[in-house]
C-alpha cells in the first residue's frame, strides 16, 4: 500500500508546510528584524515591539483558524471526513 | 447509564445557557460584594467570599461530573465541543506563574520579556498541524498510549511516563505554591495552611469525575481568571486615555516610558548602567537565547502531556483542530493584555521617581507590598517610611528623593498591585485574588490527572494488571491522583525554592524527551522502536545532563564537557571570570547554591541553560532517524496504523475499551 505519495496526504503535507513556514516567519523570522522595525511607528508603538506584543500572536490566532477550515475542505473533496 | 447519558445530553446541548447564566451570576456576585464593601464590610470578608464562593462552585461542578465510565474518566467521554475545549485547554495552559508573574517579568525584561509571549502562544500552530488531530484519530487516553501503540512496546511508554512525570510534577508543585501565596496575601492564612486548603480544592474538582470534572471546572476558571485579568486594566485605561482597550493604549504608555527613561537618566534619577531601557531588544537575552527560549517554549508547548490530553476530549477529528484555534483564541486574550500591565505599572513607577519623590511622601501601595517583601526600596523591605529613610540615609550620597536605582519590584507584584495602585476599590483586589487562584487550581488539576492517568492507566493497567475491571482501575486512578497530590502539596509546603526554579526546565525536557518521537511518530512511518527508545533517551538525557550540570555542577561542566562561561548580552564579557572561579576551593562542588560564582553562568555557545532544548531537541531528531534507518522497518502493521491515523474517517484505532469491559 504506497499511500505516502497519495493525493490526500500530498495536499495535507502541502498545507502543514505552508504553516509550518508561516510559523518559522512569525515566530523569529519577522523578530530578526526588530531594530529595524522599531523605526516604524504602528498605533502609537514601536513596530518591532509591536509584532512581538500583539502581531505574531494575532497572526498564529488567524493561522490556526485558516488551517482548520483549509484542512476541513481538503478532508471534504478527497473523501475522507468523518461522518460525523 | 441510560439515565446519564440523558442527562449528559441536557447539559451539553445547554452548555451556552448554562455557561452564560454562570458568567451573569459571577457578576452579580461580584456586584453584590461590591455594594457589601461600600456598606463598610472588611477587606478580609469580601477576600474570603471570594475565595470560598468560586471554590464552592468548582467544587460542585466536580461532584456533579462524578463518573464511573473509564471513557468519561479518562477523556471525558469523547464530548467537550471546540470552543469549550478551547476555554478548558486556555485555563489548563496558564498557569499562576502567566496570571500573576507574566506582566511581572515583562515589566523588567521590557522586549526580551516578549520572548515569554511569543513561546507560550506560538506553540499552538505546532500542536494543530503537526499532533493533536493525529493523536484524537489514534483514540488513546494518554501520550504514552500513543508511544506504545506506535513503537510496538511497553518500553516507549515506560520512557513517556518517565518524561511526564519529571516534567508536570515540579509544575503542579509551583502551582499548589501559587495557591498558597494567594491565599496568604490576601485572606492573611498561614501559608502551610493554605496550601492545604489549595489541595482540597484541587481534589474535589478532579478525584470524582476525572477529566469529565476538570474540564467543566477548567471552563468555569477560564470564565472567573478572564474577567479578573482584564477587568483592572481596562478600568486603568479608560481612565488614563479614555479608551477601554489597554492593548491599544499602552503604545502610547511605552511612547511615554522612553522618554521618562531618558529625563530620569538626564536629572541623575537613573543611571544610564542600570536602566534597562523599556523597548530596546536584546539587553536581557543576547539574539541567540532570546530566539532560543522561544523556540525552547515552543516546542515544549506542543510536547507537555496535560495540554496534548486536552485534544482527546473532542467529539471529531475536526473538532480537535478548530479546537486547538479557540485554545490560543482564549489564550492570546490574556497573553496579549499583559505587556499593557507592565507598561502602564512601568509608567506609574517612572512618573513617581520622574517627578523627584521624597522619600517621607511615597504612595501607600509601596509600603502595603513593601511589608510583604514584594518591594525594596535601598535594598531593603520597604515596610515604614521610617525604615525607608533610615535605609537610603545610610546609602553614601542619597538625594533623600526616590532614584530608579533604589527600587526594586518582585515581578508577582505587579498584576496583584495595580488594582491598588490605580486606587480602585479592594473588591476588585479580591477578583484578582480568585482569577489567580482559578489559574492555579485549573493548572494543577489538568498536571495532575496527567500524572495520575499515567501511573494508574499506563503503568498499573497496562503493564502490571491488564486483566483488571474498569472499576478497580478507577478506584486505583483516584487514589493515586490523591497521593500524588498530598506528595505535591507536602512538597510546595516545605517552600522548596529549588523546584519552583526548576519549573522552567519543564519545557526544554518536554521538547527533547517528547517532541521527536511524537512528531516522527506521525510524519514518518519509517521511525521504529529501537529509533524511538534511543532518541528519547538521548534527547531527554542530553537535556537533563546540560541543565543538571550547568546549574549543579558548573566546576565539572568547565572541565569535562568544555562549558565555557556565558556573556553579558551588551558587552560580550564574561559574566564570571573562569579562570579564578575554577582556581577557587569550591570549585568542584556539586549540588550548589545559585550564589555560586559559576552555577547556571556557564554553558555551550553562550546558551543559558533554560534554553538546553536547542541542542536536546535537534539531537533527538537526529537519534531517531539514524538509529531507526540502521535498524529494521516497523512491522507492517504499525505503518497500516500511521495510515489510518491520518485520515479522520473511520473508527479511532485503539477503541474506547471502558465500557464495553462494564457489560
Amino acid at each position: 500500500m504506497q499511500t505516502d505519495g497519495d493525493r490526500y496526504w500530498r495536499r495535507t503535507s502541502t498545507l502543514m508546510w505552508t504553516m509550518f513556514v508561516l510559523w518559522v516567519v512569525f515566530s523569529f523570522v519577522v523578530h530578526a528584524f526588530v531594530n529595524q522595525l522599531n523605526e516604524i511607528k504602528f498605533l502609537g508603538f514601536p513596530l518591532g515591539f509591536y509584532m512581538a506584543a500583539q502581531g505574531s500572536l494575532i497572526a498564529f490566532v488567524v493561522m490556526l483558524f485558516v488551517f482548520a477550515k483549509r484542512q476541513d475542505s481538503i478532508d471534504q473533496q478527497e473523501g475522507v471526513a468523518e461522518d460525523v | 447509564m441510560a439515565t446519564s447519558a440523558k442527562a449528559g445530553g441536557d447539559f451539553l446541548s445547554n452548555l451556552g445557557r448554562i455557561y452564560g447564566l454562570y458568567t451573569g451570576g459571577f457578576f452579580a456576585f461580584v456586584a453584590v460584594l461590591a455594594i457589601l464593601e461600600q456598606l463598610g464590610v472588611p477587606n478580609v470578608y469580601i477576600g474570603y467570599g471570594f475565595v470560598f464562593l468560586t471554590l464552592a462552585v468548582y467544587a460542585v461542578i466536580g461532584i456533579l461530573s462524578r463518573t464511573m465510565e473509564a471513557g468519561e474518566y479518562y477523556v471525558a467521554g469523547r464530548t467537550v465541543p471546540a470552543f469549550y475545549n478551547g476555554m478548558a485547554t486556555g485555563a489548563d495552559w496558564m498557569s499562576a506563574a502567566s496570571f500573576v508573574g507574566m506582566a511581572g517579568s515583562l515589566f523588567i525584561l521590557g522586549y526580551d520579556g516578549l520572548a515569554f509571549v511569543l513561546g507560550w502562544t506560538g506553540g499552538y500552530v505546532l500542536v494543530a498541524i503537526l499532533i493533536a488531530p493525529f493523536l484524537r484519530k489514534f483514540g488513546a487516553y494518554t501520550v504514552p498510549d500513543f508511544f506504545a501503540a506506535r513503537y510496538e512496546g511497553s518500553f516507549p511508554r515506560f520512557l513517556a511516563v518517565i518524561v511526564l512525570i519529571c516534567c508536570s510534577f515540579t509544575y503542579v508543585v509551583a502551582q499548589i505554591f501559587g495557591t498558597g501565596l494567594i491565599a496568604q496575601r490576601f485572606l492573611g492564612m498561614d501559608f502551610t495552611i493554605a496550601v492545604y486548603v489549595g489541595l482540597i480544592g484541587i481534589l474535589l474538582c478532579s478525584m470524582l469525575g476525572g477529566m469529565k470534572a476538570v474540564t467543566w471546572t477548567q471552563v468555569a476558571q477560564y470564565i472567573v481568571l478572564i474577567i479578573a485579568y482584564l477587568t483592572p486594566v481596562v478600568i486603568l485605561s479608560a481612565k488614563k486615555y479614555g479608551i477601554p482597550l489597554p492593548q491599544l493604549t499602552y503604545g502610547q504608555a511605552i511612547a511615554d516610558i522612553t522618554a521618562l527613561e531618558k529625563k530620569m537618566v538626564a536629572d541623575g534619577l537613573a543611571s544610564a548602567a542600570t536602566l534597562k531601557p523599556h523597548a530596546t531588544p536584546f539587553i536581557n537575552y543576547s539574539p541567540a537565547n532570546y530566539f532560543a527560549l522561544i523556540l525552547c517554549l515552543m516546542v515544549g508547548t506542543a510536547s507537555l502531556p496535560h495540554v496534548l490530553m486536552r485534544y482527546f476530549t473532542t467529539p471529531s477529528v475536526r473538532e480537535a483542530r478548530v479546537s486547538v484555534a479557540w485554545s490560543l483564541f482564549f489564550i492570546f486574550l490574556l497573553y496579549f493584555t499583559a505587556p499593557a500591565y507592565a507598561a502602564f505599572s512601568k509608567l506609574e513607577v517612572y512618573n513617581l521617581i520622574a517627578a523627584k519623590t521624597e522619600l517621607a511622601k511615597l504612595p501607600a501601595w509601596i509600603f502595603t507590598y513593601g511589608k510583604l517583601g514584594l518591594v525594596t526600596i535601598c535594598g531593603k523591605s520597604a515596610d515604614t517610611v521610617q525604615n525607608v529613610i533610615a535605609n537610603c540615609a545610610a546609602v553614601a550620597g542619597h538625594p533623600g528623593v526616590l532614584r530608579h536605582q533604589d527600587l526594586g519590584i518582585n515581578t508577582d507584584a505587579i498584576v496583584l498591585s495595580t488594582p491598588e495602585i490605580a486606587g480602585m476599590p479592594y473588591v476588585i483586589a479580591g477578583l484578582v485574588a480568585a482569577g489567580g487562584l482559578a489559574a492555579a487550581l485549573s493548572t494543577a488539576d489538568g498536571l495532575l490527572l496527567a500524572i495520575a492517568n499515567a501511573l494508574s492507566h499506563d503503568i498499573y493497567y497496562k503493564m502490571i494488571a491488564p486483566n483488571s475491571s474498569t472499576s478497580s482501575r478507577l478506584v486505583v486512578s483516584r487514589i493515586l491522583l490523591v497521593v500524588v497530590a498530598i506528595a505535591a502539596a507536602w512538597t510546595a509546603s516545605t517552600r522548596p525554592s529549588d523546584i519552583l526554579a526548576m519549573v522552567s526546565w519543564a519545557f526544554s525536557l518536554a521538547a527533547a524527551g517528547i517532541f521527536p518521537a511524537l512528531v516522527l511518530g506521525v510524519w514518518w512511518k519509517r521511525a521504529n522502536k529501537a529509533g524511538a527508545i534511543a532518541g528519547m533517551i538521548v534527547g531527554f538525557g542530553l537535556c537533563l545532563v546540560y541543565l543538571v550540570v550547568s546549574r549543579y555542577f558548573p566546576g565539572y561542566g568547565v572541565q569535562y564537557l568544555g562549558m565555557t562561561a556565558l556573556q553579558n548580552p551588551v558587552t560580550g564579557a564574561p559574566v564570571v571570570d573562569l579562570a579564578k572561579a575554577m582556581a577557587a576551593p569550591n570549585a568542584f562542588d556539586g549540588w550548589v547554591t545559585l550564589s555560586h560564582p559559576m552555577a547556571s553562568k556557564v554553558g555551550w555557545f553562550n546558551i543559558n541553560n533554560i534554553s538546553s532544548g536547542l541542542f536536546s531537541l535537534p539531537a533527538g531528531f537526529l537519534t531517531i532517524i539514524i538509529v531507526s534507518l540502521m535498524t529494521k522497518a516497523p512491522r507492517q502493521e504499525t505503518m497500516d496504523m500511521v495510515d489510518e491515523a491520518r485520515r479522520p474517517k473511520g473508527e479511532m484505532i485503539l477503541q474506547d475499551k471502558g465500557a464495553v469491559v462494564v457489560h
